[in-house]
């Protein structure tokens, strides 16, 4: 092709794009470059995330208006307050890739409420709490698997028992399995809420954001 | 400003004090933080909600300008932001008012275009009880405002207006938003705003850590074939000089993405304009195969990347940004620069021992210019090609002329065939494409400009009918602006995508009728013109310049006009099409 070529009716000259020169590598679909000859796109992994917000108007819907505007997949996500009356703690559930999980770190801490934001370590304490709630057709044995699971009886009437778990994640999932075998009327789980473990801090609040306490 | 209002303020400043009034409301809380900010202009509509705050307006040097439609006020108010690099203000009434400003600060939000809106409320005691003309205008905006803010109290409402104002202007810009409920802004208040300040949490990083930049100072040393590709951050932070500077030093060729044309001169010899869906064939070309990307200042739009995967794919990607989120965040980069741009190319600049060899590159991109060239085919007894009305406004006009677009066909041949080489000189709606941006934009990047700066505006036809209404507002301030109406009487993107995808099916993309847009012109108190053939076009280009106010000229140009090199949505940058066979 000969630059002084006239250009054609309808579009630009140049040559077709199969003659053109070509790259050798690629990215997968999360924009990492990869071998192209294998296709890997990085799995989902379940872990927690913490976030510490000051308490304003709005903030609840801020945090979770991220999760569904970017499409970002929550298992749970809990809120309450914290040793400092002006901040609460959230505490998010999220199976995701990598890539994405970076992400939310990242787009959690630009929201201005959120005062600090990570990823926790798998040595975390984590807990949840259940509510079950069973015909009472059998009281002993709901008894029984109660106290296999450290529960607690709250309400036990002529119809039904409502039981309150607490535990890891595996352990609610293992009682809740168990206490299938009753006929389960009703359960509301809070979701996870955890702290980092032993010196390690959960959250730092920069000097600048600290209240009196 | 109005000469009812002049009249009054004579009056009153008879006695000649020099220091403001002690303000005594919420409203005039408001206006004083707007003037402490150093605000000149406000776009907006009147309405209920915020009729305190117009009150408190009444009194005040700022000047209003009373807009047609409030999406007329928040586009204003954006391309104001753009060319001034300051937050540009609108103002609108709760309800309507405030909805109708929705699509200008998506548009904001998406550009990062500093913009702040102020909307009235009803008062807070009618807060959630369906009042007449309330919406919740803060949930409606939260996923589209950097920060938006419900106003509690007079007393405080001044320093919200002010943080407001700084949030939208500090680090990664973007439009911020503030709900004043009636009460609040007719509340007594004797507190007088403190300086625009943003929250002690917001801390945006300036430098980049110097590690980062070091290892990837190393990296790009190392590129046989770099490339600079610059946002529009580069341009937001003022970062053209440097980035310029350091082009040229280190000789690397520069691809921009459409919000970043302007920050480097498209007639140097380094560059290769912009790269993307419409970019130039040599920018689509370099950016597939180079093997070092330095990226300023952009977030790997997809109408940049096209599909990721095929997305610079031999590179090492080195990526500064004031946003950190924006790292990796579509593209995976190897070297995460978080820092102001300026700031992170003086550092780099710094840390670089030695310019990379790019004398063969260099070669290979002149050689693309030359295969891939913007040359269009002109018949004169054919109907008028749209890229040859764009040069030839662009020869008639200095370099330093602004030019503000609507959105489709002709806002692309606007950003191909028009040779821009200052920042802060292409104000357009790239992140959102909203039909309708182009004639308040206009509006709003005249009061911006320079006196002797040129503001032209190339409109699709559908988009100008979007937003002509205030040309009544041009009119009125007697604005020394040109729109030139690309008129292919076609929603013409729509009909080129029909044409490629849709087996030609046009399915409401013909107008089959058109107003007489030079007719209409005259009526809102414009001058009109028309161009049909090549021969009118020198002549008529010359004549609307030349007028005083606004004017507009209706170019009837060829209807089956395409907007080539394309790259298919999600599809391969390299493979771009010139021609519909090679869709
Ligand atoms: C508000 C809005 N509505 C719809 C679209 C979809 N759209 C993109 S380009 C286009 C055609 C624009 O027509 P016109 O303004 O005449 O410009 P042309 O493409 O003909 O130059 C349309 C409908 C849009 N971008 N914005």
């Amino acid at each position: 092709m000969s630059s002084d070529e006239e250009p054609p009716k309808r579009g630009l000259k140049g040559p077709a794009p199969e003659e053109r020169a070509r790259p050798e590598g690629r990215r997968n679909s999360q924009g990492i470059r990869i071998d192209p000859d294998v296709e890997a796109e990085q799995p989902p992994r379940r872990t927690t995330i913490t976030a510490l917000v000051s308490n304003q108007p709005g903030v609840l819907s801020e945090v979770s208006g991220l999760f569904s505007r970017r499409q970002f997949n929550i298992e749970s996500l809990t809120v309450g307050p914290t040793q400092n009356p002006d901040w609460s703690r959230v505490t998010v559930v999220v199976e995701e890739p990598d890539p994405n999980i970076d992400q939310i770190e990242k787009q959690l801490d630009k929201l201005v409420p959120v005062i600090h934001t990570r990823e926790l370590d798998d040595d975390a304490v984590r807990r949840e709490l259940v509510l079950v709630k069973v015909s009472a057709d059998d009281p002993q044995r709901i008894h029984a698997i109660t106290e296999m699971y450290d529960g607690r009886t709250l309400d036990a009437g002529p119809q039904t028992v409502t039981v309150e778990l607490t535990g890891s994640e595996r352990i609610i999932d293992d009682a809740l399995d168990a206490f299938r075998q009753f006929d389960v009327r009703e359960i509301a789980r809070t979701g996870h809420t955890a702290l980092a473990r032993g010196e390690t801090k959960t959250s730092i609040a920069p000097d600048r954001v600290k209240t009196d306490e | 400003m109005s000469s009812e209002r002049a009249v009054a303020r004579e009056e009153r400043d008879g006695e000649q004090d020099t220091d403001p009034d002690p303000v005594t409301t919420g409203a005039e809380s408001v206006v004083r933080a707007l003037e402490n900010a150093g605000v000149e202009y406000l776009f907006g509509v009147q309405g209920g909600a915020i009729m305190p705050v117009y009150d408190a307006l009444f009194d005040s040097e700022m000047t209003h300008v009373t807009m047609a439609h409030e999406q007329g006020a928040v586009h204003a108010a954006d391309a104001y932001g753009i060319v001034t690099g300051k937050p540009g203000i609108c103002m609108a009434t709760s309800g309507p008012g405030a909805t109708n400003l929705v699509t200008g600060i998506a548009d904001a939000d998406m550009d990062s275009d500093p913009v702040v809106a102020l909307t009235g409320q009803v008062p807070t005691d009618f807060v959630g009880s369906d009042a007449f003309q309330e919406t919740d205008t803060t949930g409606v905006t939260r996923p589209i405002t950097k920060e938006n803010y419900f106003a509690s109290d007079a007393d405080s409402v001044g320093d919200t207006v002010g943080e407001a104002f700084a949030m939208a202007a500090r680090g990664r810009q973007g439009p911020t938003l503030v709900d004043l409920p009636k009460d609040v802004t007719n509340g007594d208040t004797d507190a007088e705003p403190g300086p625009a300040e943003t929250p002690p949490t917001y801390e945006p990083s300036e430098t980049a850590e110097e590690r980062a930049v070091e290892r990837a100072s190393e990296a790009f040393t190392d590129a046989e074939q770099p490339v600079i590709l610059v946002g529009g951050g580069v341009i937001k932070s003022e970062a053209s000089e440097e980035l310029r500077a350091f082009a040229i030093e280190h000789e690397v060729p520069v691809v921009t993405t459409m919000p970043g044309i302007g920050a480097f001169p498209e007639d140097h010899p380094l560059s290769l304009e912009w790269a993307g869906m419409h970019g130039t064939g040599y920018a689509n070309m370099a950016l597939t195969l180079t093997d070092c990307l330095f990226a300023v200042g952009t977030r790997f739009d997809d109408r940049l990347t096209g599909g990721v995967e095929t997305f610079a794919p031999d590179a090492e990607i080195i990526h500064a940004d004031i946003d950190p989120a924006e790292i990796s965040k579509n593209v995976e980069a190897e070297y995460g620069l978080v820092g102001d741009a300026a700031a992170v190319i003086e550092q780099f600049d710094a840390a670089l021992d030695e310019s990379p060899e790019t004398e063969a590159w260099r070669a290979q991109c002149q050689e693309w210019k030359r295969e891939y060239p913007l040359d269009y085919h002109i018949d004169e007894d054919e109907p008028l090609r749209p890229e040859f009305v764009v040069e030839a406004v662009d020869a008639a006009t200095d370099d330093d002329t602004i030019v503000t677009t609507g959105v489709g066909q002709h806002q692309m041949w606007a950003s191909q065939y028009w040779t821009f080489t200052e920042p802060r000189t292409w104000v357009s709606s790239h992140g959102l494409g909203a039909m309708g941006y182009g004639v308040p934009a206009t509006i709003g990047a005249r009061l911006a400009a320079d006196e002797d700066q040129s503001v032209v505006c190339f409109d699709g036809d559908g988009s100008f009918l979007m937003t002509c209404q205030e040309l009544t507002v041009a009119a009125r301030e007697e604005l020394d602006i040109t729109v030139f109406v690309l008129n292919n009487e076609y929603i013409g993107m729509v009909r080129q995508w029909q044409d490629g995808f849709f087996e030609g099916r046009h399915m409401a993309s013909d107008y089959n009728w058109m107003p007489e847009f030079d007719v209409l012109a005259e009526a809102f108190g414009a001058n009109g013109y028309r161009i049909d053939e090549y021969d009118e076009v020198e002549d008529t280009i010359e004549a609307a310049l030349d007028d005083d106010g606004p004017s507009v000229v209706d170019v009837h140009i060829d209807p089956q006009a395409d907007v080539f090199p394309m790259v298919p949505s999600g599809g391969d940058n390299g493979r771009f099409a010139l021609r519909g066979d090679h869709l």
